[in-house]
């Protein structure tokens, strides 16, 4: 193999794939990234066995093959190179190294031969369907922060992408949860995705996929079966297992019929429950909401440090109610609302509190109270 | 200079001699003798005590109680200890010094029965009673004069005649005008001790002690505080407070004022427990991963019983191993919500294991929680599992079959094995 390609577009995609590489890995060529070179193309691979990216850059090819490289070191290489570098790959004659040079620099690397790389073989794909860039970005916004890092309740380790039964119109639908804190958000099915199986998303792949669609607005499209889902970002595919497991039935935890309603200046109560949570000792310290007529009392207690209030006038109906929550957690949700006003909805002190955009929009949250 | 006879409480004019009203020679005297009352009460060989009192045929033979051939000594009895045998030792090491000692395998619910005795007879006196373990314990006897008609320090020798009489077993009484003074005083006199120590006294006795002898002191702080040049309590005592402020933070105030035997944490008897763990030293070292899994489960049945006691319940499991070269491990995890099942703390505990076993032989296995809240507040449940879940629903069933029929009742598989199985 020998290829001369950009830098820039080398780094691009090797800071896409190299990602994907565990920092420590007990198989030594999971540790590695592939090259193939082939008509014009170089195409990049790395893969954790759960997960694959592949992303092709236009390239010089002089001689087309495969092989395999330290995908971290490489990487490391690439980002050093100057800036407008012409980098050239060539596998040496010993066939278990790989010179890269550029300018007067020259590196040589071992490399695994590229037969021995891992491919996840993707199967049979029943569902297709294309999703709006902006669409995709803000699903995976909206419900992120809720998914869960417990292990022993492995199925709430991503996002759970469904068509649910029952909804007005054709919904595709992104909903995560650890059980303390629940995240949903709807868009308009895109055409195909009606009777796709509901799959679970690993964090994993959610966060690369992420950072695959940070600013395009391009069109995804999504293939998926019952184990596999797949990206194609453009150029840039990428594949992943899905987590093997039933999402817990959410609904019946979603309170729709809560009747005590707030309605509060998103900014002023983002900004009043961080200050307030200034005096909690640990992260995660509970704040208390003391609602009576429309006068909203924040208050953090702290036995070791001392304690904090801040009164906001808001909209209230219902009767007077103290309830306390984890003001981490009503930051993440408050951080998501893009509108002016949080609606928050209560039932009692020791039930789920629904929380809705004051706008409108495709997200509603769900949060446990705590005890204060 | 004011004192009195401790076992009859007669005034006694003058240091030294015996008791004109009874003949004892146990006299006590100091300065502020009527002023200090803050004690710390400490059982003279607890184990060993009680068990010489129910056999009266062990009273002149040493006796080590402790568990098996590779266990530790949990206590040493007075006579034991002239040959050197100290709690905490392994067996072993204890019968070469002393081999002609008599090993009783510990009788804990004896013990915990007797505990509970000496703690009622202390709450006789005040409600500010701060239990340390089963045999130790602070009491705050402060303003308590006119309620007993006589001052702290024989209200206290009244109490330790007391226990002798109805227990049959001894206390050391350590009096000072604080918690820290009061457990190195209770240390100074014993057994049947009594020791009053003030904080000017307190000055002169800590001045030669090395920092290590200060509470809170391990190790790695000795080993820091000696690299900076404090070596003795003497070296911080000359210290400016400003200066070990600057240069420790909190922890130089704390050290400052320990050193010149200050100490300002009050006797609580609130004081929660912050951690409930168990630990067992095994007969034979073990290497291998199913053999700890099955003591594991053992262990986090016991802390689970426990917290479940005190209807506590924490989100931080701490696995703790001991090398066979004695080389302490401990692992930490957090658990998403508190709980007092014995199969979260199992899960957690076997997660942390798994990492640990790579043919390395222990001796020693243990597990426990912190980061404690009170249970009812970790059964609430959370969105996805609301109120108590099947396993929580499974392991209450289990605790009401062994309420009933005996803790062996039911026993889980994993569990099921003699001790000595590998």
């Amino acid at each position: 193999m020998k290829v001369t390609v950009e830098r820039m577009e080398l780094l691009k995609s090797l800071g896409h794939v190299h990602r994907v590489v565990e920092r420590r890995n007990t198989i030594p060529i999971l540790a590695n990234v592939l090259m193939r070179a082939a008509s014009s193309r170089l195409s990049l691979k790395a893969t954790d066995l759960d997960l694959e990216v592949i992303e092709p850059i236009p390239a010089d090819v002089a001689a087309g093959g495969a092989t395999t490289v330290p995908a971290h070191m490489f990487y490391e290489i690439v980002r050093k190179l100057p800036d407008g570098a012409q980098v050239t790959l060539e596998s040496l004659a010993d066939r278990t190294s790989l010179a890269i040079r550029a300018g007067r620099s020259r590196f040589t690397l071992q490399t695994l031969p590229e037969s021995d790389f891992p491919d996840l073989a993707a199967g049979e794909m029943t569902h297709r369907f294309t999703i709006e860039g902006g669409d995709l970005r803000r699903m995976i916004e909206k419900t992120q922060f809720a998914i869960s890092t417990e292990e022993t309740r492995y199925y709430l380790n991503g996002i759970y992408l469904h068509t649910p039964p029952g909804a007005d119109a054709p919904t595709l639908r992104a909903v995560a949860t650890d059980g303390h804190r629940l995240a949903q958000y709807d868009i308009a099915a895109p055409d195909g995705a009606a009777g796709m199986p509901g799959v679970i998303v690993p964090r994993k792949t959610v966060g690369e996929l992420q950072r695959l669609i940070e600013n395009g607005e391009t069109a995804v499209d999504v293939e998926l079966s019952q184990s596999k889902v797949r990206f194609s970002i453009g150029d840039v595919v990428l594949t992943s297992k899905l987590i093997d497991g039933t999402f817990p039935d959410y609904a019946r935890v979603i309170p729709l019929s809560n009747d005590k309603v707030l309605k509060v200046d998103k900014k002023d109560f983002e900004a009043a429950v961080d200050r307030v949570s200034t005096v909690s000792s640990e992260r995660g310290r509970a704040v208390k909401l003391s609602l009576s007529g429309n006068r909203l009392l924040l208050s953090v207690t702290n036995p070791d440090s001392g304690s904090a209030t801040e009164e906001l006038e808001v909209e209230y109906e219902g009767d007077p109610l103290d309830i306390g929550f984890n003001s981490r957690y009503l930051l993440d949700i408050a951080a998501q609302i893009d509108g002016e006003t949080a609606v928050l909805k209560f039932a009692d002190p020791g039930s789920p509190t629904l929380i809705q955009d004051g706008a409108g929009g495709g997200a509603l949250y769900v949060l446990m109270p705590m005890r204060v | 200079m004011p004192g009195f006879c401790r076992d009859c409480l007669a005034h006694a004019p003058e240091p030294g001699g015996r008791c004109r009203a009874c003949g004892s020679p146990r006299l006590i005297h100091h300065a502020r003798i009527d002023r200090l009352a803050i004690a710390h009460i400490d059982c003279d060989a607890f184990y060993a005590t009680i068990e010489k009192r129910d056999d009266p045929s062990l009273a002149d033979r040493p006796v080590i109680v402790g568990g098996g051939r590779r266990g530790v000594v949990s206590t040493a009895c007075y006579i034991a200890r002239t040959y050197g045998v100290r709690s905490a030792m392994p067996m072993f090491q204890a019968l070469k010094l002393c081999p002609e000692a008599v090993v009783i395998r510990p009788n804990m619910e004896k013990y915990v029965a007797v505990g509970r005795a000496v703690r009622s007879l202390m709450l006789e006196l005040t409600p500010l009673v701060e239990p340390v373990s089963i045999d130790e314990a602070f009491m705050d006897l402060s303003g308590t004069e006119r309620l007993h008609g006589m001052s702290p320090a024989k209200t206290l020798a009244r109490f330790a005649r007391r226990v002798e009489r109805e227990l049959g077993i001894t206390v050391s009484i350590g009096l000072s005008e604080n918690k820290f003074l009061a457990k190195i005083a209770s240390d100074l006199d014993k057994p049947r001790g009594f020791a009053v120590l003030d904080a000017a006294e307190a000055q002169a006795f800590l001045a030669p002690k090395p920092v290590s002898f200060l509470w809170g002191v391990g190790k790695a702080a000795a080993a820091r505080l000696r690299r900076d040049g404090f070596a003795v309590i003497g070296d911080l005592q000359r210290a400016d407070e400003a200066s070990l402020i600057r240069r420790y933070g909190a922890e130089g105030l704390r050290l400052a004022r320990l050193s010149r035997g200050i100490d300002l944490r009050r006797v609580d008897p609130a004081r929660e427990a912050k951690s409930v763990s168990a630990e067992t030293t095994f007969e034979q070292d073990i290497a291998t991963f199913r053999a700890l899994e099955r003591r594991l489960w053992t262990l986090s049945e016991k802390v689970s019983t426990r917290l479940k006691d005190k209807r506590l319940a924490g989100s931080t499991v701490t696995l703790k191993l001991k090398t066979a070269d004695f080389r302490l491990r401990t692992r930490a995890k957090s658990l998403s919500r508190p709980s007092a099942l014995a199969e979260d703390i199992f899960a957690a505990g076997r997660a942390l294991l798994e990492r640990e076993t790579d043919g390395t032989r222990f001796r020693l296995l243990g597990i426990g929680v912190s980061n404690l809240v009170p249970l009812d507040e970790a059964l609430k449940g959370d969105l996805i599992e609301p109120g108590a879940s099947r396993v929580g629903a499974r392991e209450q069933a289990v605790d009401r079959l062994r309420r009933r029929f005996g803790p062996r009742a039911i026993v889980r598989g994993l569990a099921f094995a003699a001790d000595d199985e590998p």
